[in-house]
C-alpha cells in the first residue's frame, strides 16, 4: 500500500486517512507551516506545531479546531505514526514524518538550511520517500551567508541615512518581516505596517523576543519616520500608501532579487536576495541527507529540478500541487489583500 | 574596479534620471582619466574586440561547476544575460584582484595574444577572485557590449552638466572615431579632436509625433511639408574629396551604398547633407523589405546592385564649404540645398519634394494616400526652424499614417532579457491559414507590466514544453497587432513580412475563432 497519494484535494496519507497541507476543505489536515498556500481555510480539524497554532488562528480565524504538537513528539493516527520536525522555513514550520509498517515518508513543506535566528533550525530526517519543494531549484540561486546579508542591509540603511533618506524594506509579513527586523535591529528606529504587527503579536505570544518597534498607522501623518527603518508587506509596493513616507528608498527582500532583471523589473532602489527557502546547494544537501529512495518534487522549478535529481541518480518525480503562491510563482505576485 | 562597479550598481538600482546623473557626476569626480575614457567608450557602444569566445566561457563555467549543458541553458534562459548567468553559477570568490577599469581593459585587450590555455588560466583566476557584482562586470567587459542603465543621451547630459558644456558640443565631440589610447578624456569632451577628423558627423535633428494638428498647423505657409520616407536616415559628408555616410545609429555605412558615394564624389565642393537612403527602381520607391536586402552585407553582389538599386532623397544641408549652417532657418537651408543641386546631374540622388497644399483638408488626403508611394506619412518643419540637436518639441513634427492592424493569436512565448528576464515578454503570433495557424509576426512591446504578468501566468499554466527558452502555448489569447507596412517575403513561412509589428492591445473580447486569416492579410500589400 502506498503511504501517500497526490489527490485533487492535496497530499493524502492513505492508511492515516488525513491530508497534509490540502488546498480543498477536508476533515483532517496536518499543516507544515502557517503560510497561506499551505494552511488554507475550511478544514474541519487542523494539526500543526504549537507555534503555528496562534498563526492559524490569526490568519484563518479564532474558532478553528486546531491541535498543537511539539517537535519530535509522536502520535498515532489510524495506525500511522506521525511526528513533526523542524523545517527552518519560518517559526513553527515543520517537516511531517509519517511511519507505517516500516516505511517512512517525510513531507517537508517549505524549508531552508540557513539559520535565521528565529525559526528552529532544519533537521534532516532519514526516510524512504521525501516530498521536497523546488522554489529555487536552479544553480543560479546561491545565498550569501546570513552575516553578509545582514551587513549589506545595515550598509544600505547607513547609506540612506547619509542622504537623509528613510529605508523601507519590503518582505512577506510572516517570516521575512521578522527576519528583516532582527537583521537591522538597533541601527535606527524601527516601524512596521499593521499586518506585520499582527503576526508579531503571534510571535510574542510564544515568548519570542522581537526588536522594539512602533506600529505605523498609514492613515495618519507618517513624516516622523524620517531616516528610520520601515518594514512593509509586498502588497504595499505599488500602492499610494508607501509613497506617504517622505524621502524614502525601498528594498525588496526576496530570493528572486538574485537576478538583476528581477530587481530592475520591480524598479526598487535595492534588492536583497534573502529567502526562507533553500537555495540550490541546500536543496541538494537536504535531499541527500534524507537518504530517500524516491523524491517527489513539488512547487517551483519542478521539471528542471526533478530531471537533475534523476541525472545524479536520485529517483525523482515532479508533482503538481497548488503550493507556491507565496513567493515562488513570480517575483511580482501580490498576496496580501488588505492594504491598510 | 570598485569605483566603476559602484557606478554600475548605482545606475542599475534607480530609474530616476537625477539619481543616475548624481552617480555619473560622482564617478567623474573620483575616477582616473583613462577609466573615464573607458566608461565613455563602453557606454557609447565602442566595443573592443572580443578576446575570448562565449563558447569557451560557457565550457569553462560548466567545467568548474560541473553542471550539464541543459541545466546551463535553463539557467541562462531564466537570467537572460550570459555574463550574469556565469557569474551567478560560479562558487563564491576566494580572494580579490584589485585593478582599475583601464587596467582590466588592458588585460582583456591582451587576451587576443594568448593561446587558449593561457586565456583559460587568466579567466579562471579572475573568476575566482572577484565578488559577484565585479565578476558580472568583468564578464560584460569581455563581451565588449556595455549598455547598463543609462542611454547615450543621458550620459552626454551628465557629462555636459558636470563640465558646464553644451550637450550638443559634447555629443559632437564624442561622435566619430577615437580610441582610448590616443585620447585624453578632458580634451575629448572639450572637442579638441573634432577638427582633425574629416568624417565627423553632426547629431541628427529629430521630430516628435504631432499632437493636435489643427492647433499646430495654423498657417500652412509657416510650414515646410515633405513626405516621411521609410528608409535609412543618413548623413552624407563630403570634405576634401572624401565621402562618408553615417546612419542615425552613429554607424559609418559608407561602403554599403556605393551608388551614392560614386555620385557624390563627382560633385564639386564640400558639404554635409541629411537625407533618406531608399531602394528606388525606375524612379519608384520600393517597399522597405526590398531595402533590407541591401543592409549589413559585407559584400554586395552585382546581382543585388541591379535588383535593389539605392537612391537618396535629400532633406537638408548642415554644412557648406566648412561652414556650419545649422543655425540658418529651414527656409534658408532649403534654398542652399536647392542651390547646391541646381547644376548637378542627379542620377540616384534627388531632393525630397515639397508638398504644396492650400488647406488642411487636402493635406489630410495627401497623408492618407502616402502609403501608396511607400511613404510612412508627412514631415512638418517650421520654415524658421534651426537644425536642432536631437529631438526638440515645436519645430519639427512627424505625422505618420495610421498603422495597419490585424488580430492574431499568441502561439509562442519566450522570456525577455535584462529587466524583462523574469517574465514571458517576447511573443510570436499567428493568423489562420485554412485550418492551420501560420506565424505572422513577433512582437516585444505594447503591453503594460500588469498585462505581461497576466500573460506570463497564462504561459506558465498552458505551456506545452517544460524545458528550453521557448514555450508553445495553447492558441487562446488574441491580440491586435499594429504595423507600419507589409511586404512579400521568401524568408517567412507566411510569405509576408510585417514592418515594426507591435501589440496595440489585448483583445480579451475576442476568441481564436475571430482572428484574421492569411488571405485577408495579404490583401493589405498593394
Amino acid at each position: 500500500m502506498r503511504l501517500i497519494q497526490f489527490r485533487p484535494e492535496g497530499i493524502y496519507c492513505v492508511p492515516g486517512q488525513f491530508f497534509i497541507d490540502p488546498w480543498q476543505p477536508v476533515d483532517m489536515a496536518l499543516i507544515t507551516h502557517g503560510h497561506a498556500d499551505h494552511a488554507r481555510w475550511g478544514m474541519k480539524r487542523y494539526l500543526c506545531h504549537h507555534f503555528t497554532v496562534p498563526i492559524l488562528k490569526s490568519r484563518i480565524g479564532p474558532d478553528i479546531q486546531v491541535q498543537g504538537i511539539g517537535y519530535g513528539e509522536a502520535i498515532t493516527i489510524n495506525g500511522v505514526q506521525v511526528s513533526f520536525h523542524p523545517a527552518g522555513h519560518i517559526i513553527g514550520s515543520a517537516q511531517i514524518r509519517l511511519a507505517y509498517k516500516g516505511k517512512v515518508t517525510v513531507i517537508s513543506g517549505d524549508y531552508k538550511l540557513q539559520e535565521d535566528g528565529l525559526s528552529t533550525p532544519f533537521e534532516p530526517i532519514k526516510c524512504h520517500e521525501y516530498v521536497s519543494e523546488s522554489t529555487f531549484g536552479l544553480p543560479i540561486y546561491q545565498w550569501n551567508t546570513v552575516e553578509k546579508q545582514n551587513e549589506e542591509m545595515a550598509n544600505w540603511v547607513q547609506h540612506n541615512q547619509s542622504y537623509k533618506k528613510t529605508s523601507v524594506f519590503v518582505g512577506y509579513s510572516l517570516g521575512k518581516a521578522q527576519r528583516v527586523m532582527k537583521a537591522v535591529e538597533g541601527i535606527a528606529p524601527l516601524y512596521v505596517h499593521y499586518s506585520i504587527h499582527k503576526l508579531n503579536q503571534a510571535y510574542e505570544s510564544l515568548g519570542i523576543q522581537l526588536p522594539k518597534y512602533e506600529v505605523l498607522d498609514f492613515r495618519e501623518d507618517v513624516k516622523h519616520v524620517n531616516q528610520g527603518i520601515v518594514v512593509v508587506p509586498p502588497a504595499l509596493v505599488d500602492s499610494n500608501v508607501i509613497r506617504k513616507i517622505p524621502n524614502m528608498a525601498y528594498a525588496i527582500c526576496s530570493g528572486w532579487m538574485t537576478v538583476r532583471g528581477a530587481r530592475r523589473w520591480r524598479s526598487a532602489d535595492a534588492g536583497f536576495a534573502i529567502s526562507d527557502h533553500a537555495d540550490w546547494n541546500d536543496l541538494l544537501t537536504a535531499i541527500k541527507s534524507t537518504g530517500a529512495e524516491k523524491v517527489y518534487v513539488t512547487h517551483g522549478q519542478t521539471a528542471v529540478f526533478a530531471k537533475y535529481l534523476n541525472e545524479i541518480g536520485i529517483d525523482a518525480q515532479e508533482v503538481k500541487t497548488e503550493f507556491g503562491e507565496e513567493e515562488d510563482e513570480a517575483p511580482t505576485t501580490k498576496l496580501e489583500g488588505s492594504v491598510l | 574596479m570598485k569605483t566603476f562597479a559602484s557606478l554600475v550598481h548605482a545606475l542599475d538600482s534607480t530609474n530616476k534620471t537625477n539619481q543616475k546623473m548624481e552617480a555619473i557626476h560622482h564617478f567623474l569626480e573620483v575616477a582616473e582619466d583613462k577609466d573615464k575614457l573607458w566608461f565613455l567608450a563602453l557606454f557609447s557602444g565602442r566595443r573592443p574586440k572580443r578576446g575570448v569566445s562565449t563558447t569557451l566561457l560557457r565550457e569553462w563555467v560548466k567545467e568548474i561547476t560541473s553542471i550539464p549543458d541543459w541545466l546551463f541553458q535553463e539557467s541562462y534562459a531564466s537570467v537572460g544575460d550570459l555574463g550574469e548567468t556565469i557569474s551567478l553559477l560560479l562558487p563564491p570568490p576566494i580572494g580579490y584582484m584589485d585593478f582599475s577599469l583601464a587596467e582590466w581593459m588592458d588585460k582583456i585587450h591582451n587576451l587576443s595574444r594568448y593561446d587558449e590555455s593561457q586565456k583559460k588560466q587568466f579567466i579562471l583566476q579572475v573568476w575566482a577572485n572577484l565578488p559577484h557584482q565585479e565578476r558580472f562586470i568583468f564578464n560584460k567587459l569581455l563581451g565588449g557590449s556595455f549598455r547598463l542603465g543609462v542611454s547615450t543621451k543621458g550620459l552626454i547630459n551628465a557629462i555636459s552638466s558636470y563640465y558646464n558644456l553644451e550637450a550638443s558640443a559634447v555629443s559632437h565631440s564624442i561622435m566619430g572615431e577615437w580610441t582610448v589610447e590616443n585620447s585624453s578624456f578632458e580634451e575629448l569632451i572639450h572637442g579638441q579632436y573634432v577638427d582633425s577628423n574629416l568624417s565627423k558627423p553632426y547629431p541628427f535633428c529629430l521630430a516628435y509625433p504631432i499632437e493636435g494638428v489643427e492647433q499646430t498647423l495654423i498657417d500652412l505657409k509657416d510650414w515646410q511639408i515633405e513626405y516621411k520616407w521609410d528608409g535609412i536616415r543618413g548623413q552624407v559628408i563630403k570634405r576634401n574629396q572624401e565621402v562618408f555616410i553615417w546612419s542615425r545609429g552613429e554607424e559609418l555605412v559608407t561602403d554599403q551604398f556605393p551608388e551614392i558615394v560614386e555620385e557624390i564624389k563627382n560633385w564639386e565642393g564640400d558639404f554635409v547633407l541629411d537625407g533618406e537612403i531608399l531602394a528606388i527602381a525606375d524612379g519608384e520607391i520600393l517597399n522597405f523589405t526590398a531595402l533590407q536586402k541591401r543592409l549589413n552585407r559585407k559584400v554586395i553582389s552585382k546581382k543585388l546592385l541591379e535588383e535593389v538599386p539605392i537612391g537618396l532623397y535629400l532633406y537638408d544641408i548642415l554644412e557648406i564649404t566648412h561652414q556650419d549652417v545649422r543655425q540658418e532657418s529651414m527656409q534658408a537651408r532649403r534654398a542652399l540645398l536647392e542651390g547646391l543641386l541646381a547644376d548637378k546631374p542627379l542620377i540616384n540622388i534627388k531632393i525630397s519634394p515639397l508638398i504644396q497644399v492650400d488647406s488642411l483638408e487636402s493635406l489630410k488626403s495627401v497623408r492618407e494616400q502616402a502609403r501608396d508611394i511607400n511613404s510612412e506619412g508627412l514631415m512638418l518643419k517650421h520654415t524658421n526652424s534651426v537644425y536642432h540637436v536631437g529631438r526638440k518639441k515645436g519645430d519639427w513634427w512627424k505625422w505618420k499614417i495610421d498603422p495597419l492592424t490585424i488580430d492574431a493569436v499568441l502561439i509562442y512565448a519566450q522570456k525577455g532579457s535584462g529587466r524583462r528576464s523574469s517574465h514571458y515578454t517576447d511573443y510570436t503570433f499567428a493568423v489562420r491559414d485554412g485550418d492551420n495557424l501560420v506565424t505572422i509576426a513577433k512582437a516585444y512591446s505594447g503591453l503594460t507590466d500588469k498585462e505581461i504578468q497576466e500573460v506570463s501566468r497564462f504561459v506558465n499554466k498552458n505551456a506545452v514544453e517544460k524545458f528550453g527558452p521557448v514555450r508553445t502555448v495553447k492558441p487562446e489569447l488574441v491580440f491586435e497587432i499594429a504595423f507600419e507596412g507589409i511586404g512579400w517575403s521568401t524568408r517567412h513561412k507566411a510569405g509576408v513580412a510585417l514592418r515594426f509589428p507591435r501589440i496595440l492591445r489585448w483583445r480579451k473580447d475576442k476568441t481564436v475563432a475571430e482572428i484574421d486569416n492569411l488571405e485577408s492579410v495579404k490583401k493589405l500589400i498593394h
